[in-house]
């Protein structure tokens, strides 16, 4: 990825902004933001993809919009047309759904409008692009969404082939059911198998980087040996 | 920022021609003088929301309007597909329009009556545009009204299929509200008007994974085989039934768990949807409300008379 970048024209800026959120700062792991509709949408890849394709265009054509207009926006109203624009090009993204992918649409149903909700991008709205030129603000947003989108597609590729034995409709474990030497794990194809896998993965990225571990606010007591119990 | 961008000769030409007119000018003088307003300040507040609205106004509908055909085609396609699968007609790769038009006949039917209407052109009826018609639907009475949904179609659109003459299925429309929303489905049974062959939600916003569930294809499947009506009375005693039914009258039920096929009654019971009681209720009322008096039940006898004689 960075091998690419180097040689493009793109300056460090935004070069950061768009591959900290991947891994470094990724939004998920490290924010634990937007997990609601990665637990919803994650049981099929399909799905995932497309999901993860509208949360990044959302996220960075809304902080472009809000860049753009930051220096005009009344503080009081700040959050509402944030909102608003957010809101407007949700309902888009979901029309163009509608039209163009209809079977995704319908699978999708309220979660391509609950993407207005999604905490990725109002955070990156009022973290970043109020603050950020509307070019930094875009790869920002994209750069959220792609590690929105990596967390998205490690989840989906665990439920979808231990979930029902395929990867994108197309069959890769032969199941029981059908002759085959699969059991599929019926938990796989419910939303907590997602806690599961997003609870590893946060594990897994905070073992290779500890710096993103976060310091505990308590400490349980330890009790010295023999001490209570034995009543 | 990027420095300003140079217009374009065509955007030159426009913002010349909208020069003439005083409203414009007056607007770029408004517009630049609040700009120059302190961000707090009221108007600039107030102009700020107004102008952001409108924009974002003129952008959702551009897209409602100009995707609108895209959509409604979709809906078309999806829906003939949705009566294919009921009828255990879809194959996979087949073209839908020519499948349909090949195997499957709409007709219109009087709810009251239980006729055939024949001066409708069944293939552009929309019963659901009907229901919401005053001229075109009846109210229900609110202590018949169980699927809870006020008014219905007088005229309901069914299909069915036949093969070499001979009736093979008889397909349903059915709504109800579940937990979120109404729920719409087909019901499709054998031409004895008894034995369920499938069922098919196509248009429902219940909780995906709970009540959503009603479009999972094996929980479908638990319906194939079930009857309709009672055959001997139906008693809520029994485990988890949610109503009781005489003889003659609907008692397919969705029932808490899953269904002992030894024990009396089973054939009338189907599986309840886990996590999802509100759903699962609101299924059988659907079910029992179109199947009754007030749904297709007339409709039903005449047909198994014609068959009978």
């Amino acid at each position: 990825m960075s091998a690419i970048l180097n040689d493009s024209i793109l300056n460090d800026e935004t070069k950061k902004v768009l591959t900290a959120p991947l891994v470094n700062d990724n939004p998920i792991t490290l924010q634990v933001l937007g997990i609601c509709s990665a637990l919803a949408v994650t049981s099929q890849m399909s799905t995932s993809l497309i999901m993860a394709l509208a949360l990044t265009l959302v996220t960075a054509f809304s902080s472009a919009a809000i860049s753009a207009i930051r220096n005009h926006i009344p503080s009081s109203i700040r959050i509402i047309v944030q909102m608003t624009i957010i809101a407007s090009l949700v309902i888009v993204v979901d029309q163009l759904l509608k039209a163009f992918a209809y079977d995704v649409s319908k699978q999708l149903s309220v979660f391509v409008g609950l993407i207005i909700t999604n905490c990725i991008v109002m955070g990156r709205a009022e973290g970043y692009a109020m603050k950020n030129p509307p070019l930094e603000s875009f790869m920002d947003g994209i750069g959220n969404g792609l590690g929105y989108s990596l967390i998205l597609v490690i989840v989906a590729f665990f439920r979808e082939t231990l979930g029902s034995g395929k990867l994108l409709g197309i069959e890769v474990f032969k199941l029981t059911k059908d002759g085959g030497w699969y059991d599929p794990n019926g938990l796989m194809l419910l939303p907590p198998s997602a806690f599961f896998i997003i609870g590893l993965i946060i594990w897994g990225v905070r073992q290779w980087k500890p710096a993103q571990a976060e310091k505990s606010e308590y400490k349980i007591m330890s009790i010295a040996h023999g001490e209570g119990g034995h009543h | 920022m990027a420095e300003k961008k140079t217009p374009c000769k065509h955007m030159a030409a426009i913002s010349e021609k909208l020069n003439e007119y005083e409203y414009y000018r007056k607007f770029i003088v408004y517009k630049d003088k609040v700009l120059a307003l302190g961000n707090d300040s009221l108007e600039k507040t107030i102009a700020i929301a107004v102008a952001l609205c409108l924009v974002c106004a003129v952008l959702v509908s551009f897209a409602a309007v100009a995707l609108k055909p895209l959509q409604i085609g979709n809906k078309e396609d999806d829906m003939k597909k949705n009566i294919l699968d009921v009828a255990g007609l879809l194959e996979e790769g087949a073209n839908i329009n020519t499948a349909f038009a090949q195997k499957i006949e709409a007709k219109i039917v009087d709810l009251e009556t239980g006729a055939y209407v024949e001066n409708i052109n069944a293939n552009e009826y929309d019963q659901r545009k009907a229901a919401k018609d005053p001229a075109q639907s009846v109210a229900i009475p609110k202590d018949k009204d169980i699927a809870h949904i006020r008014v219905k179609a007088k005229y309901a659109k069914v299909f069915l299929v036949k093969d070499g003459g001979q009736l093979k299925s008889i397909i349903l429309p059915m709504h109800g509200y579940g937990l979120w929303s109404t729920l719409y489905g087909f019901l499709s049974l054998d031409a004895d008007g008894q034995t369920v062959q499938s069922i098919n939600f196509y248009d429902q916003a219940e909780t995906p994974g709970l009540g959503g569930e009603v479009v999972n294809p094996n929980w479908r499947a638990l319906w194939k085989g079930k009857k309709v009506y009672a055959e001997t009375e139906q008693h809520s005693a029994e485990k988890g039934l949610i109503a009781e039914a005489n003889v003659g009258e609907p008692a397919l039920s969705l029932i808490k768990g899953a269904v002992d096929n030894t024990r009396p009654g089973s054939q009338y019971q189907v599986d309840g949807l886990a996590g999802a009681t509100l759903t699962s209720t609101g299924v059988t009322n659907l079910v029992r409300y179109w199947m009754g008096n007030e749904g297709f039940a007339p409709y039903l006898k005449k047909v198994k008379s014609v068959q009978g004689s």
